[in-house]
């Protein structure tokens, strides 16, 4: 990172200090420099991505074949609870969160995030937290066990670890509230002169909406699990029914949380990969504020669809019809997006580098996600399928090819900029193939099993079930090697320096703030506010 | 209850990865009639009207999704073929459309709407628990479900229903050998239903959440510890049908399935005199709270 920082005269005269920054160690635990905050955020994610990865190949492994080969009923449910916590909350939340600390003041012309030290807090904050969610596996009785949803009132059966597990949440949800806030702030206070909110890139846009979806449901979890923990040790009946409690109100509370938190975890991605279509389109996104309207009609509806994870409690027929309509209208906005992503490549001049690769494998990939959605908003499918393996499919087609596909793609277009090296394009295209394959041979025949009436989080299945099964723990585990690939022969690379140097601009037509300054990006960017062209996507000055 | 604690031992656990991996995964089974079949791609062959409401409604939207499907990656996939810059396309420039865009929108939403209808109908036909021949409710015990006929022919009977213990074992044996085609669907006491009888079914609990679901008869409903809830079926033909505990309930949930036997309406008036000869009628209900108390005190609370 010692390259200067000379293309604009603008901030010539504060040449001297940019490259004053503390070194060795001190480097990162005091770090307030978005770059460092935002590659320590992703570094910390990318961790918690293979921690998450390998519980969910114990799941593979025991799943192989019927019967009981690797753990036991109980290890198993640890496995499948603690893949799901640290999936969401170690690794998709944090690393959006990196791209936002990275990209965010580099597409909008600011020198920093608003608040440079609570950046520093709401990472380091996230530390203790995910060790002591990961030592729970060696407190008595194991880690929890009750799904990641932790309905009521199978939580009060749950060891220790359970508070661990309710106290490391509670941490993550304030870390995560703290980096909304700044995101916020930044984006409204800290853009360059003449970046309007209108002409700002769609991955900030997203950002901007995520962050107030964060801000509206992380307290909304912390009530959730605030009263399961008064419920387990003080004396509080909130879910149980002898004390007038009700264990339906928690999933009520839980998914007011767990819908938006799905949106939170896929808008995001939208973002980035409308930043990508259009670069190797050659063309600009179609639709640009028809984008913004959709992906802001989505976060208002997300907040109006919780029940549909609820449709076998037994809510009366009038919840039932509202959550099912509600749900359905959610295509809607979503739809358009697709439309809006399909007409941006429709006579575009188009390229395929991994980036590419990886954002039209999100398109068809988390479409189909978006149909099996569809099909399961549906009340009376849903009896069929709710709590089975066609929700684990439909699920793991819009988290993982949804969010992770487009984080994928989001890494191979930015990390030139990052390290100021080009990563491997062979190897990049061995990763994207590898991934694209092995996903589908795992999650595919999910549908099948869904359908067929296998439920989910079963350590043992009836023999119909087996082969099946045994091809989706094949596929799992070719795509979790596929994983270590990428971070051994690609990740690793980059940050070493290995590979050719990239150039300013690395992509022919990727347009926007952040292709204006050198790669790898200098230690501080945009010290003075820099002055923009009329679509706010270069520096004249 | 035999608890399979196997500690965990990482090196046990590389090398039973590495045996599964190796072994051949022949495992003679066939498809289990009113259970699922080898290889099954679709949902169950329905025995109500609403299971078969529910077929007829994915078909629909399959078809729909399918369709859909087909024109937006056809055209992606067109313009991927056609529009790349190797074959020297050059890039257009047009960035919007507003009757485009209100076009996307409208369609869909007009998709949407077709889609809710049919939908509606059967939402509020499954909902519809008035007016039948026999009730029974359904507890979730962790974990095995207890059956009480409160209404209608066979009133009293009471029992409970547990998983044959010999599968629980194989379970834990890994399954080895010749596993048989219920391999873990095998109950002690089946539920026994009458045949084009409307059954209501309660359900409630009494540790946590279960749900009991028969996807044959498209039912699905939570057993909600301190509530009751209901839903219903008329079985359309006699058969053995199967379901299993569709909630996560602790560590045995994998293992308590649900077996409903329908019966012509002369062996189920058979099989409620012989139910009542063998228990008493004043004993009967105690004879099955006896375990049920047992399990309850397992399930305590482990604190």
């Amino acid at each position: 990172m010692s390259a200067v920082f000379p293309p604009h005269g603008a901030v010539a005269d504060h040449h001297d200090d940019h490259d004053h920054h503390p070194h060795g160690w001190r480097r990162w635990v005091y770090a307030t420099n978005h770059k460092d905050i935002g590659t320590l955020y992703l570094l910390f994610a990318f961790t918690m991505f293979l921690f998450g990865g390998v519980l969910a190949l114990g799941i593979r492994a025991e799943l192989f074949q019927p019967g009981l080969q690797v753990v036991n009923p109980e290890l198993f449910n640890q496995l499948t609870t603690m893949h799901g916590l640290i999936m969401v909350f170690g690794a998709i939340m944090p690393a959006f969160v990196g791209f936002a600390n990275w990209m965010i003041p580099l597409q909008i012309g600011a020198s920093d995030m608003a608040f440079a030290r609570m950046n520093n807090f709401s990472f380091w904050l996230m530390i203790p937290a995910a060790v002591m969610l990961a030592s729970s596996f060696f407190m008595p009785g194991g880690a929890p066990a009750a799904g990641w949803t932790l309905y009521a009132p199978l939580t009060m059966q749950m060891g220790p670890s359970m508070d661990a597990g309710i106290f490391s949440l509670h941490i993550l949800g304030a870390s995560s509230i703290m980096g909304s806030i700044n995101i916020i702030v930044t984006i409204l206070n800290m853009r360059a002169p003449g970046m309007t909110l209108m002409k700002m890139p769609m991955f900030v846009w997203t950002w901007l909406i995520t962050a107030f979806l964060l801000i509206a449901v992380m307290p909304v979890l912390a009530g959730a699990i605030t009263m399961t923990l008064t419920d387990r040790h003080f004396g509080t009946t909130f879910f149980n029914p002898a004390g007038g409690g009700d264990p339906i109100m928690f999933q009520h509370i839980f998914w007011f949380f767990g819908h938006p938190e799905v949106y939170i975890m896929i808008l995001p991605a939208f973002g980035i990969v409308s930043q990508i279509i259009p670069a190797f389109s050659r063309k600009k996104l179609f639709g640009y504020s028809s984008m913004v309207y959709a992906t802001a009609s989505i976060a208002i509806l997300s907040f109006i669809v919780w029940a549909h994870h609820m449709y076998t409690t037994g809510m009366p027929v009038t919840g039932q019809l509202f959550f099912m309509y509600a749900t359905m209208l959610i295509s809607v906005p979503t739809g358009v997006k697709v439309f809006n992503w399909v007409a941006t490549m429709w006579k575009g001049s188009m390229t395929f580098e991994t980036p590419m690769l990886f954002a039209v494998g999100f398109i068809f990939v988390f479409t189909m996600g978006g149909f099996t959605g569809l099909i399961l908003s549906m009340a009376p499918i849903d009896l069929q399928l709710q709590d089975g393996y066609y929700v684990v499919a439909h699920f793991h087609y819009v988290l993982v090819a949804g969010s992770l596909f487009a984080m994928f793609a989001g890494f191979y277009y930015w990390v030139p900029k990052w390290t100021g090296v080009m990563y491997d394009e062979g190897r990049g295209k061995i990763h994207f193939w590898w991934t694209l394959i092995s996903f589908n041979i795992t999650f595919f025949p999910m549908h099948f099993l869904g359908l067929a009436g296998m439920p989910r989080r079963y350590a043992d299945y009836p023999m119909q079930f087996a082969d099946f099964n045994a091809l989706a723990s094949v596929g799992g585990f070719l795509f979790g090697f596929a994983q270590v690939y990428f971070f051994f022969f690609v990740v690793l690379p980059c940050m070493r320096g290995q590979g050719q140097k990239a150039p300013q601009r690395p992509w022919e037509a990727a347009e926007g703030l952040e292709w204006e300054v050198p790669s790898p990006a200098p230690f501080h960017t945009f010290e003075n506010p820099p002055k923009l062209n009329a679509d706010a996507t270069k520096v004249i000055g | 209850m035999k608890n399979p604690s196997q500690p965990w031992n990482p090196l046990a656990t590389v090398g039973a990865v590495a045996a599964t991996l190796f072994a051949q995964a022949a495992h003679a089974v066939n498809d289990l009639p009113g259970g699922p079949a080898n290889r099954q791609l679709n949902l169950h062959t329905p025995a109500t009207k609403l299971a078969q409401e529910q077929a007829d409604l994915h078909v629909f939207m399959m078809v729909i999704c399918l369709a859909i499907f087909v024109v937006v990656f056809g055209v992606m996939f067109y313009s991927i073929w056609k529009h790349r810059k190797s074959v020297g396309h050059q890039p257009a420039t047009f960035h919007e459309s507003v009757k485009v865009e209100i076009a996307w929108t409208v369609i869909p939403f007009i998709i949407v709407i077709a889609m809710a209808i049919p939908a509606t109908r059967t939402v509020i036909a499954q909902k519809d628990t008035s007016n039948a021949d026999l009730t029974i409710k359904v507890t979730g015990y962790q974990w095995r479900w207890g059956y009480d006929y409160l209404k209608g022919e066979g009133e009293g009977i009471s029992f409970i229903s547990s998983l044959d213990n010999e599968h629980r074992i194989l379970s834990n044996n890994g399954a080895k050998g010749a596993a048989p085609d219920n391999y873990l669907l095998k109950v002690d006491n089946p539920l026994v239903v009458p045949v084009g009888k409307k059954v209501r079914i309660i359900t409630t609990s009494s540790d946590v959440i279960h749900a009991f679901a028969v996807p044959s008869f498209g039912i699905k409903q939570d057993a909600i510890p301190g509530f009751v809830r209901d839903t219903h079926f008329r079985a359309e033909r006699t058969g053995d049908f199967y379901g299993q505990c569709q909630e996560l309930c602790g560590k045995e949930h994998a293992y308590m399935p649900i077996h409903v036997k329908v019966l012509s309406e002369a062996d189920y008036a058979a099989w409620v005199q012989q139910k009542k000869a063998a228990a008493p009628a004043a004993e009967a209900p105690k004879a099955a709270q006896a375990p049920a108390a047992d399990v309850v005190a397992q399930a305590a609370p482990a604190k």
